[in-house]
């Protein structure tokens, strides 16, 4: 087996296909981690002001969570077709809900003697958002931002199902071919990839965490 | 400059947290509001820098209506002293100190030299301190670097909100030192909210005491101990406290009923009576208790026969019930004086000052210091 996976990794026309996919998975993972913080962040800091409305809003997004993946995906066909556009979009929709949810929680975990003393010092809410609870928050959100990244990087092989390339297509056509070489061929990198992303994430966070905020 | 003119504030319908307030506090003043949990001290302070509204009525600073300043504004020209502390956590000691001078505009040279400054105010070594973050410090340290957090604008007014209930003894009482200390140097003006009357005490030039949303007595410390308006501010104060302070106490508050006799009482009588009262003088009143003077067991020749008044001597050193138990005191001391009879502006006696009762009375403070530690 691990023969037949080298097999697929040394032949020159199955890494340039292997390369193809993976920057395309890369592609796909990223665009809809991006849209997902520009979206989920700004949400995640209004529901903050607008407490009333977060539960119900988190819940309806849970909700989004527990729909099977294939189940999404498919539903997206007769609203986007095929191609890379449904993928996108069910990605997008899976990774809203953990930055969302950082967000929140990041935000309103901030210490409400702290907010107090800023507003009696003189800080507009927005100074207070940008120069304290963002801050603050920030690692918190970029945890959340990293489940979703690994999430997503995982789930982007499903793309493959609605013709939204990346690295499951080698895994499907392995499933066609009944050829676990060529399945692990596709697995593999993507276990990479989501590793990678892992760890790369995990650094910034502690890069961005000043001394003070460190556990 | 900073003054309430019947200031209430309703929160939603329910009874007024203040009610109908008025205060003034003058310039470079130490004021604390004091009372018990819930009757609107912490209200009446938020309203000065508006993170309260008032419901009714008006506050000004220097003769302009707050409602009249934009709340940023006028929130950056008052400093806010808080008992969580509230620094910020990811911003360092200068950082912190420095955000309102940086909201403010103050160039990033000015700011330094400003955080070089107020730190060695609060006994900080900017070397060491200034890019420590707060987790770095002690809660004394932390709440040093809030204090000067909320100078470093040079503020008309700082406000504090029990800043120092939630630190140990020691740095308590160090910070409520230093903090007196940098008031009367810089002549700042605070409004400073503690629910500890030794606190209030201590620090304040004058103390409003609170109750229900109002105000029941303001004045000085030395009034308030010496003259509580009411019951209420008599037991806030402690009756305790009320009676040990030796620069309170008065003449009335410890001298004794004297033995009396009146000026027919034969002498073997009266011999008798000083054993029997276990005393070694005898004062001479007339019937109307005025006192005529003053019997000694030395100035009795008992193989003469006669009557008090034969042998007393006049007494030529008195004093009065309402003088200060210090000053009394000094007068027996410099006088030599085993005892000293307390007379009314109308001659009566009401009392009598001895060597024993100044024991008691230093013993009594001595005491109660060491209870207190
Ligand atoms: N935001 C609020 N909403 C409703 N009621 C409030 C609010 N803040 C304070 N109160 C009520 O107003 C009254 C005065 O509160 P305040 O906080 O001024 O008291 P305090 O004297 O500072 O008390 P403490 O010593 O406990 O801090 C209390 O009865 C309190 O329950
Ligand atoms: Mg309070």
């Amino acid at each position: 087996m691990i023969r037949q996976v080298l097999a697929v990794f040394l032949d020159p026309r199955m890494q340039r296909t292997l390369l193809l996919q993976a920057a395309e998975h890369i592609s796909l993972s990223l665009s809809a981690v991006v849209l997902a913080v520009l979206v989920a962040v700004p949400l995640g800091v209004w529901l903050t002001r607008r407490e009333q409305l977060a539960e119900p809003v988190m819940a309806t997004f849970g909700l989004l969570q527990t729909i099977p993946s294939v189940a999404l995906l498919a539903f997206m066909i007769p609203l986007l077709g095929i191609g890379r556009e449904p993928a996108l979009a069910a990605l997008f929709l899976y990774a809203l809900m953990p930055i969302l949810r950082s967000t929140y929680t990041g935000i309103k975990q901030v210490d409400d003697a702290i907010l107090e003393a800023g507003r009696g010092m003189g800080m507009t809410s927005r100074q207070l958002l940008f120069l304290v609870e963002m801050p603050i928050a920030l690692r918190v959100i970029l945890s959340g931002i990293r489940v979703s990244t690994v999430l997503i990087i995982g789930w982007a092989t499903l793309a493959a199902f609605v013709g939204g390339g990346g690295l499951g297509n080698t895994i499907m056509s392995g499933f066609a071919m009944v050829s676990p070489g060529q399945i692990l061929a596709g697995g593999i990198p993507v276990t990479l990839l989501a590793l990678l992303a892992d760890y790369l994430l995990g650094r910034l966070e502690r890069v961005v965490t000043p001394r003070s905020l460190r556990a | 400059m900073i003054r309430f003119e019947n200031v209430s504030k309703v929160y939603n319908g329910n009874t007024p947290a203040v009610e109908n307030l008025n205060l003034e506090i003058e310039r470079g003043e130490f004021v604390c509001l004091i009372g018990p949990s819930g009757c609107g001290k912490t209200t009446t302070m938020k309203m000065i820098n508006r993170l309260i509204e008032p419901t009714s009525g008006t506050i000004k600073i220097n003769g302009k209506d707050i409602m009249q300043i934009d709340a940023v504004d006028l929130r950056r020209g008052i400093g806010y002293v808080i008992q969580q502390i509230g620094l910020f956590p990811h911003m360092t000691v200068a950082e912190n100190v420095a955000l309102v001078p940086k909201l403010l505009g103050w160039n990033p040279e000015r700011r330094r030299k400003r955080v070089g400054e107020l730190l060695p105010l609060v006994g900080l070594d900017p070397a060491e301190f200034r890019d420590r973050y707060p987790r770095e410090l002690s809660g004394g340290q932390q709440q040093r670097v809030g204090i000067i957090r909320a100078m470093a604008a040079k503020p008309d007014v700082i406000l504090m909100d029990e800043p120092f209930s939630a630190l140990d003894p020691i740095s308590r009482e160090s910070l409520q030192d230093e903090m007196k200390r940098l008031q009367r140097k810089l002549k700042l003006t605070i409004v400073f909210v503690t629910h500890d009357i030794d606190e209030a005490l201590k620090l304040g030039d004058r103390i409003a005491m609170m109750r229900a949303g109002q105000i029941v007595q303001l004045a000085s410390p030395e009034e308030l101990l010496r003259n509580p308006t009411n019951e209420f501010v008599a037991q806030f104060i402690g009756r305790d406290r009320l009676l040990t302070d030796p620069d309170v106490l008065t003449v009335a508050d410890v001298m004794i009923k004297p033995v009396t006799v009146d000026p027919g009482h034969g002498l073997a009588e009266a011999i008798v009576t000083m054993k029997k009262r276990r005393v070694n003088s005898l004062l001479v009143t007339d019937e109307n208790d005025k006192l005529l003077g003053i019997v000694i067991p030395k100035q009795i020749d008992l193989t003469r026969r006669g009557t008090v008044a034969d042998v007393m001597r006049t007494v030529t050193v008195t004093t009065a019930p309402d003088v200060h138990l210090r000053e009394a005191f000094q007068r027996m001391f410099l006088d030599h004086l085993d005892l000293l009879p307390v007379v009314t502006a109308e001659g009566t006696l009401v009392g009598l000052l001895t060597s024993t009762a100044m024991v008691d009375a230093l013993s009594d403070v001595i005491w109660a210091e060491g209870d207190a530690q």
